[in-house]
């Protein structure tokens, strides 16, 4: 095998795309499906000068890696559904202060400790709404290593381009399965580094102020700006205020910069969409049998197309409407009790033609169950 | 060395509270609370320059300025 | 410098009560650094939620206003992301021991270099004088109406007992104590404690009718003596003052510097 090729875990494609992206800083509490990204990390990031810290708990490692990426660090954590529970409020902070950082969920069966062992894909809407209040969120996944790998990479591009928490969605499937990744060279794929400020010491210098292309320059604590960070509505030197144009202008800012890139944030993949009547539309491990049935059928020339989401969260609304506004039949492929089906169905034109074909036992949906859903659609019966 | 002595209190009536905190442990009875509340120094005088008032104000409102005079 | 060249001129007057003895800590605690000469740029203040908790808006330094109970946590990452600052983490007594309990023991237990300051008035400040882990028996607060039955625990105890390697206990009173302490505190290298008793007088000392904030004060004052003095021996009621513990003990940022040397060496 090649130096660059390695036959690994999900969770080890994504901790080689975090250290690809420059990741430095790691904190993060064992919780199954997770624990090797954090062990792993345990072992390489010292090898590199970067720093690995095991904290007391899910709170502790979303507040310290807010801390860490304030100081410059590209900074991440890593759980799975209880422990993201844990760091909701942090991911509202880390939204409010526009703090750059990835959070990765393995997703497994919930609710609750659920089923730690088992796949399950019931966090999507959490990953959206988790945290209280108002806010826009990006929120990332992937279906196969070198995805994995990639959307990683993408997920720290992400959080340094908007300055906001990016939250990277995998599940027990993809955590755990070994597969094939084959390691990009350096500059490969693009790396966004911090954007630091080019104030310089002594000149005003306003960390909440974005420029003209939204971008908020950035200083690291140490440096020569002495600022405030809050998790309080704050004006444009980070200080608090309650100040009703201000406080609307920064929920605006913190909604908008997301909300209007949708465009540029947005990433998927589609397969045989141009003379599609039925298009299934998934996501993660579900994707992969949704990939098998796409293929199988279209051997035996049915009319079968499919997108798959990597991005979650902006929600790709206009993208979904136009793919499938010829479509008789929208399929989504989830396993959960159907969290992504609804907002197919807000995009589409006509709602009714979209149907949820899941899996909520943790069982892996397989390509058996897919085409179920597909026969009776069809009206061929079970 | 001479001992330094009080040139004045420089007092931020903005700041001041009027909490006593000053007035009640100076150790020299030198600041009282005016009818605003705000604290003044009636008996400079008397003061020592212990400082306490200024250490202790939680306000960060009152100074006490020092000089230091040669002896004679 | 003066002690004025520390702060945020413009936010004053600050938010804090007419007496309230953060204002006290905030004045003892800029003393210290100033007598320490330490630079502005290299202190980061990281602070939770709660009245005491604003004093991190009112210094001239890298400041990190937090969320309730968790600045230990912000502050562990600063530390260890970038270990060449000073950070100061300055809570209230809710903050720092009931939701932020967990982190505090930790954080002592791991002996990070940083100094942590717990300002204790006995009662939650910002949300209208509720009790607090410190309250203590037969305090009155607004949700204990009848008296509270809710056990306090002894911060120096807790601090030692969880491993910090500097603890001490002064009070608003003292303050001359306060900057002696602080900047022992600050010199210190591994994990610093620093309780400091401050008074609340709009609820505390309202609600257990402990008069106003000078009498709270004189009552530190009475309540309290030197550790290990003759008046302790002859009323064990009296609070101890001082430094409890100050203990060289392996720190563990520079802990994990090495463990990089070693797995910088293993690698090769
Ligand atoms: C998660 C969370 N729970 C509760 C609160 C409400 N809250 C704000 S400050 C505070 C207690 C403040 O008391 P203390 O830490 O002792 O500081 P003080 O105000 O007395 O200085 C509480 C309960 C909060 N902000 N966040
Ligand atoms: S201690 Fe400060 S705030 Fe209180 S009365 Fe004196 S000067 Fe005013
Ligand atoms: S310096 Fe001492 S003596 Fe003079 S006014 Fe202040 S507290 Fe009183
Ligand atoms: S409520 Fe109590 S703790 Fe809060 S500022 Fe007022 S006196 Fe201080």
């Amino acid at each position: 095998m090649q130096d660059n090729v390695r036959f690994i875990q999900g969770n080890e494609a994504c901790m080689e795309g975090a250290l690809y992206a420059g990741l430095n800083f790691f904190a993060g509490y064992p919780i199954t499906p997770s624990s090797e990204i954090a062990e792993n990390l345990s072992f390489r990031l010292p090898r590199l000068g970067g720093k690995f810290i095991q904290m007391e708990d899910e709170i502790a490692s979303i507040c310290a890696i807010i801390g860490a990426s304030l100081t410059g660090s590209k900074a991440m954590t890593a759980t799975s559904g209880p422990g993201f529970s844990l760091m909701q409020e942090g991911l509202g902070y880390a939204v409010m202060a526009e703090i750059p950082c990835v959070i990765v969920n393995v997703m497994r069966g919930g609710p609750s400790t659920g089923l730690p062992t088992s796949g399950g894909q019931g966090d999507v809407m959490q990953a959206r709404w988790g945290t209280h209040g108002d806010h826009s969120i990006i929120a990332v996944t992937a279906s196969n290593h070198q995805d994995v790998f990639k959307m990683t990479v993408e997920a720290f591009n992400l959080a340094e381009t908007y300055r906001t928490p990016v939250i990277l969605l995998l599940d027990e499937t993809i955590g755990h399965m070994r597969e094939r990744l084959e390691i990009p060279e350096p500059g490969e794929i693009q790396v966004v580094q911090r954007l630091r400020t080019s104030v310089q010491g002594g000149v005003d210098y306003h960390p909440y102020l974005p420029r003209e292309d939204g971008r908020l320059p950035m200083s690291d604590f140490g440096g020569v700006h002495r600022y405030n960070v809050t998790g309080l509505y704050h004006d444009m030197w980070g200080f608090p205020t309650s100040s009703p144009e201000i406080v609307h202008g920064l929920i605006r800012h913190l909604v908008d910069k997301i909300e209007n890139n949708v465009g540029d944030i947005v990433r998927y993949k589609e397969f045989y969409l141009d003379d599609a009547d039925t298009i299934l539309i998934s996501y993660g491990s579900a994707a992969r049998s949704a990939r098998h049935v796409v293929k199988s059928l279209r051997a035996r020339n049915i009319r079968l197309g499919m997108i798959e989401l990597q991005t979650l969260w902006p929600f790709p609304y206009d993208m979904i409407r136009e793919k499938c506004k010829n479509a008789d039949h929208i399929v989504v492929v989830e396993m959960n009790i159907g969290q992504v089906v609804r907002m197919v169905k807000r995009a589409v034109d006509a709602p009714d033609r979209v149907v949820l074909a899941n899996r909520i036992d943790g069982r892996f949906i397989s390509d058996k169950d897919i085409k179920g859903i597909l026969r009776v659609i069809q009206g061929k019966g079970v | 060395m001479a001992r330094p002595t009080l040139k004045e209190h420089v007092i931020n009536r903005e700041w001041c509270k009027g909490c006593g905190i000053c007035v009640y442990f100076c150790p020299r009875d030198v600041l009282e609370l005016d009818g605003d509340d705000k604290v003044v120094a009636v008996r400079p005088k008397d003061c020592i320059c212990c400082m306490m008032c200024e250490q202790r104000c939680p306000d960060l409102a009152i100074e006490v300025i020092t000089e230091r005079k040669e002896d004679g | 410098m003066a002690v004025k060249d520390y702060i945020r001129e413009r936010f004053f007057p600050h938010m804090w009560c007419a007496g309230c003895g953060h204002g006290t800590v905030l004045n003892g605690m800029l003393q210290a650094i100033e007598a320490l000469g330490l630079s502005k740029n290299e202190i980061v203040m990281v602070s939770g939620i709660g009245c005491s908790s604003r004093i991190s808006g009112y210094v001239d330094f890298h400041t990190l206003h937090t969320i309730h109970g968790r600045a230990l946590a912000f502050a562990t990452g600063v530390k260890m992301s970038l270990p060449k600052l000073n950070v100061i983490v300055p809570m209230g007594d809710g903050d720092a021991l009931s939701i932020g309990g967990n982190h505090f023991i930790h954080a002592a237990r791991r002996n990070l270099d940083m100094t942590a300051l717990v300002m204790n008035n006995r009662i939650y400040g910002m949300t209208g004088g509720q009790f607090s882990p410190l309250s203590g028996l037969g305090v009155i607060a607004t949700t204990a109406p009848y008296s509270n039955i809710d056990h306090d625990f002894d911060v120096v105890e807790m601090a030692t007992a969880a491993g910090a390697t500097f603890v001490a206990r002064t009070t608003s009173y003292h303050v001359r104590q306060i900057k002696e302490i602080i900047k022992k505190a600050i010199l210190h290298k591994g994990f610093s404690v620093v309780e400091i008793l401050s008074q609340c007088p709009t609820y505390f000392g309202r609600k257990n009718k402990l008069g106003s904030a000078v009498d709270m004060m004189a009552a530190m004052k009475e309540n309290t003596t030197p550790i290990g003095s003759k008046a302790k021996k002859e009323n064990p009621d009296l609070i101890e003052r001082g430094i409890f513990v100050q203990k060289d003990l392996p720190v563990y940022n520079e802990e994990y510097d090495k463990i990089i040397k070693r797995a910088q060496a293993a690698g090769k």
